[in-house]
């Protein structure tokens, strides 16, 4: 038999104080039945002898602290997970948000996982194609891996995960295809308008027959936001460890998450850390991100892509800063190449996959790592000869200045650029870039393999 | 003597526990029934507060608390080699078999070293002998490549009464000293630096086969390093690259607060590496330490002081120990939650006050030392630590905090990295104060005017910073001829001899004669250069030269064909 406790002292923001309390466990579920019969749900964040503080998945409006009730749930908050998760959309407490009925669980899990053992993981190995040659090419994506898209408010990130979630799929070394792929799309503080994007993207598609939904809009609940990436996730392992299932994780986006944090670390009256955010935002950021991953033995993978809109477009702010610590690599849009009409905007020089060099010319063509090394190093030249014209004047620059100048066009023009809908094969996008590299004298080709140079080098 | 008191409070990974009128700081706590791990952190009256080592969700107050009477301790002896801990020393296989999981789960109570193994123990001393702490009793093949000798322990002296040999588990008696049974194993407390008879000054470097650093910023055996760096700079490559091509007897590698996967490419990798001299699997000479960003916070502060603790140990057999941390700014982290939990009065960027004195104490167990003992054995343990200062500022707490105690500065640097200029490590802003202490030993190793090349080729990489300033300003028209040359010769320094490829067969290891060899080759250019200059030729003329493409190819010679090398350097020589 439930207590139900009467005892509710304070109110503050997402925080709740229950007194008198016995047997409250640390991270106990919690429900608060309201003076009207509704009733909400919340966590134990901390736990004395005398009394509990309890956090509010929703919103703490309407709540009286005389007449309303608090019942310790005596477990730890988990959902229900089924294959029939797979096509519908729920909300940030994992209640159906289609006006389909709730699923039947096969299982209840706890959302808040356990840390993987690092010697029961699998290397991740296996490359990801996502069509888009900024990524294939220069930030090769990799199953299991982490790669989060660092944004600025205004740039095209939404469009450019839809495309990666479109297109994405595993080419095998023979050029097939592997099936059994899904996708767990969380998004949290999102707008409408967003939200509706993604829905029709996928439904467009067909995606959507493959895809678990939970959405947060900017008007729900804050708090709820602070779940909702840990119950998607809790899907996706469920889908991917006990189902087989490649799964990608589209998080979007983390910066409202870490605002929520901020929000009930600050009702708590916690020492803040930078810019007011939790001492503990790394560690509380790395319970989601290490969740991407494989584990030995098991077919599935979990490969992670979180959108996170960079404040002022200032990469040292503490969110993507931290997440930079923790995931794989990053991949930057550009405010200046939106700004020049080019999509997608991806900023190449500071964007990178760690696990890149594990699937490079391994998984891929042989001249995939050169080709790579190749474009960044002249690109970067490029960018740098460029910033010279403007101070010097184009006329004081070395013919070979000229041909890495012309190169840093064409590679934005040709390379970076590319339509929604094109999905370009790695081939594909390889070739390009030795017909982009071909601008440049063959001496200055460093970075490349005689023999690749030999080989593929395009013929005029 | 172990007490039982009563939990009052959780918050997070701090348990607090009254009813402990006896307990000590540091002492070992085991919460709840489930026996989970814990540490007292802070007494106040009969009231513990305790930091968990492992998750606390589900704990409520009324719960018991068993206090064990004695500090948080490592197992030491044979067995420790190849192994695979988290910061607690708990190995992470047998987690693994034990929980049946992928995932860690709590209250696993696993021994770190095999109870049951038994290992073939060959003594070194005979009944009566006189021995007193340090003193090596007998030695155990541990791998291939390291032989563990077995010491008296701290506190132990006396006569030899018996001493034993075949094969024993570590746990059983070897000799008896003193009245007192010796086993092979010993326990030794992690936050107390083993002791030794005297610290001395190093003077040997700690070859890495990492070019830049070898020859400019180079640490010696017994010497601190720290790298800060923003991410994605290389901070984890030249980590793992010194791992595994230092030229220490033992590493041991702690992975602190980071990436699961990378850790996973450790585990993964180091078993096929192969050691460059001997050609045994680097495993066998390493000790890996891993806890992840998302394994308990409280772990992870625990995690250096036991990766230093195993690698004193090695270091009192008489070894060369390379102890790399990465990253130390996720321990300093780490101590800051655990600080703000117990609602300390918050320092700098709300890290404790002692966080500097936390640093200091860590790097300081590093040194080169005359081991305890009868015998003078030396044995040396160098410290490398990661730092990532947030945003790549390092003017934050932590990164200025290891500055004042870390002898060498690996500088990385993110416009460098963008423009794949691997290791990134900044050559103007680094430096290492061992330089001038290991020019005898490089003049010997490497080459007989090594001190007087590395000037040369450091001047030449400064001259470039500022010609590179005018240029900007005038274009490269304005300079010299001569000035046009140090440019030249500069770019090739920084590409064909400070660029190295860690994901390169050969380029990945550079021994000292080769390094030699590859700076001589770009300097003897370079005054070769400068006299054909004299005669008329010009820098365009020069930098057309067939050698140039050779040297930039030099980097992909094995070291099995030096001698392609010596051959090219006469050619550059006979130019003019």
């Amino acid at each position: 038999m439930l207590k139900q406790y009467k005892t509710i002292t304070e109110v503050s923001g997402p925080l709740v104080i229950v007194e008198g309390i016995k047997d409250v466990k640390y991270e106990e579920m919690v429900e608060v039945e309201l003076q009207d019969g509704s009733r909400r749900r919340g966590r134990v964040l901390e736990i004395s002898d005398k009394k509990a503080v309890v956090q509010m998945f929703e919103d703490s409006q309407g709540l009286e602290v005389k007449n309303s009730k608090a019942t310790f749930l005596g477990k730890t908050m988990e959902i229900g997970v089924s294959k029939d998760m797979l096509g519908r959309v729920f909300d940030g407490g994992g209640k159906a948000k289609d006006s389909l009925p709730e699923i039947i669980a096969e299982k209840k899990l706890n959302i808040n996982g356990a840390p993987l053992n690092p010697y029961s993981r699998d290397f991740p190995n296996d490359f990801i194609q996502t069509g888009i040659s900024t990524i294939d090419g220069l930030n090769t994506l990799v199953r299991g891996q982490k790669l989060p898209i660092f944004s600025g408010s205004g740039l095209p990130h939404s469009e450019f995960v839809a495309q990666i979630a479109r297109q994405a799929k595993v080419v095998k070394p023979d050029g097939m295809e592997e099936g059994n792929f899904a996708v767990v799309f969380a998004a949290m503080g999102i707008t409408f308008e967003e939200s509706e994007f993604f829905i029709n993207q996928f439904r467009e598609t067909g995606a959507i027959e493959r895809a678990v939904m939970y959405i947060n809009l900017a008007d729900d609940p804050v708090v709820e936001r602070i779940t909702l990436p840990r119950i998607a996730l809790t899907t996706a392992e469920f889908l991917a460890y006990e189902k087989g299932m490649h799964v990608l994780v589209i998080l979007t986006d983390l910066t409202n998450y870490c605002e929520a944090l901020r929000e009930v670390s600050a009702a708590r009256k916690e020492i803040p850390g930078r810019r007011g955010y939790p001492g503990y935002l790394y560690t509380d950021l790395s319970t989601i991100y290490e969740r991407a991953g494989r584990i030995k033995g098991k077919p599935g993978s979990i490969t992670q892509i979180p959108v996170l809109t960079m404040p002022e477009d200032d990469k040292t702010h503490p969110i993507p800063d931290l997440t930079g610590y923790i995931t794989e690599g990053q991949l930057m849009l550009s405010r200046d190449l939106h700004r020049r009409g080019i999509y997608p905007p991806a900023d190449v020089l500071p964007s990178l996959s760690r696990l890149a060099q594990k699937v490079m010319s391994k998984k891929t063509r042989e001249d995939h790592s050169g080709i790579f090394n190749q474009l960044y190093a002249a690109y970067a030249r490029g960018k740098e000869v460029k910033e010279l014209a403007v101070i010097l004047g184009e006329a004081s620059l070395s013919d070979t200045d000229k041909s890495y100048m012309l190169f840093a066009d064409r590679f934005e023009d040709q390379f970076i650029r590319q339509s929604p809908d094109d999905d370009r094969g790695i081939n594909e996008t390889l070739d390009l870039g030795w017909k982009l590299l071909s601008v440049l004298p063959k001496s200055e080709l460093k970075r490349l393999k005689p023999e690749h140079i030999e080989k593929y080098w395009p013929k005029k | 003597m172990s007490q039982q008191g009563i939990i009052t409070k959780v918050s997070g990974p701090l348990v607090v526990a009254s009813g402990l009128p006896n307990a000590r700081m540091f002492d070992v706590v085991q919460v709840s029934n489930e026996k989970l791990v814990g540490e007292i952190i802070e007494l106040k009256g009969d009231t513990a507060s305790i930091q968990v080592y492992e998750d606390t969700s589900g704990l409520g107050p009324g719960e018991p608390v068993f206090v064990l009477g004695k500090p948080l301790s490592v197992d030491l002896g044979p067995g420790l080699l190849t192994s695979i801990y988290d910061g607690i020393q708990r190995p992470l296989p047998i987690i693994e078999k034990i929980a049946k999981s992928a995932y860690i789960t709590r209250g696993v109570q696993a021994d770190a070293l095999d109870r049951s193994k038994k290992w073939d123990f060959v003594p070194v001393v005979s009944v009566g002998d006189e021995v007193e702490a340090g003193d090596i009793l007998g030695t155990v093949q541990e791998t291939k490549l390291i032989k563990h000798k077995i010491l008296v322990p701290v506190g132990v002296s006396g006569k030899v009464e018996s001493i034993e040999k075949g094969k024993f588990s570590i746990e059983e008696p070897i000799a008896k000293v003193g009245k007192i049974a010796v086993p092979m194993m010993q326990v030794w407390p992690i936050r107390k630096p083993r002791p030794i008879k005297k610290k001395l000054v190093p003077t040997e470097p700690l070859i890495s086969g990492q070019r830049i650093i070898d020859a400019f910023f180079p640490v010696v055996k017994g010497g601190t390093a720290a790298v800060p760096g923003p991410f994605g700079a290389g901070k984890t490559v030249i980590q793992h690259q010194f791992a595994k091509w230092a030229d220490a007897d033992v590493i041991i590698f702690i992975g602190c607060g980071e990436r699961g996967n990378e850790m996973t490419d450790v585990l993964m990798e180091f078993p096929e590496l192969k050691d460059p001299k001997s050609g045994r699997p680097l495993m066998e000479r390493t000790v890996l330490i891993a806890n992840t960003s998302n394994m308990p916070v409280a772990a992870r502060e625990a995690s250096v002081y036991t990766g230093i603790t195993i690698a004193e140990y090695f270091r009192d057999m008489g070894y060369k120990v390379a102890l790399m941390a990465d990253s130390t700014s996720r321990w300093a982290e780490a101590m800051r939650e655990m600080s703000g939990r117990l609602e300390e009065m918050p320092g700098e960027e709300g890290y404790p006050a002692y966080l500097g004195s936390r640093t200091a104490g860590f790097y300081e167990r590093s040194g080169l030392v005359k081991c305890l003992g009868k015998e003078d054995r030396e044995g040396s343990l160098t410290v490398v630590g990661a730092v990532s200062p947030p945003g790549g500022d390092l003017s934050e707490p932590v990164t200025q905090n290891t500055l004042r105690v870390a002898k060498v500065f690996w500088g990385l640097d993110a416009q460098l990295a963008y423009s794949r200029h691997f290791p990134s490590i900044n050559w103007l802003t680094s430096y290492s104060l061992y330089l001038d202490k290991i020019d005898d030993y490089m003049r010997e190793h490497a080459g007989k005017d090594w001190p007087e090349l590395r000037e040369q080729a450091m001047s030449l990489l400064q001259q470039e910073a500022k010609l590179h300033e005018i240029v900007r300003l005038v274009g490269i028209e304005a300079l010299s001829q001569k000035e046009q040359l140090v440019l030249d010769t500069a770019k090739s320094i920084r590409e064909d001899f400070l660029q190295q490829n860690a994901f390169d067969d050969v380029d990945t290891y550079t021994s000292e004669k080769k390094m030699y060899l590859m700076l001589k080759a770009i300097i003897t250019l370079h005054e070769v250069g400068l006299s054909a200059m004299e005669k008329g030729k010009t820098v365009k003329e020069l930098s057309a030269l067939p050698v140039k493409e050779k040297i930039a190819r030099v980097k992909f010679i094995p070291e099995s064909k030096m001698s392609e090398i010596e051959s090219l350097l006469e050619e550059i020589k006979k130019i003019n």
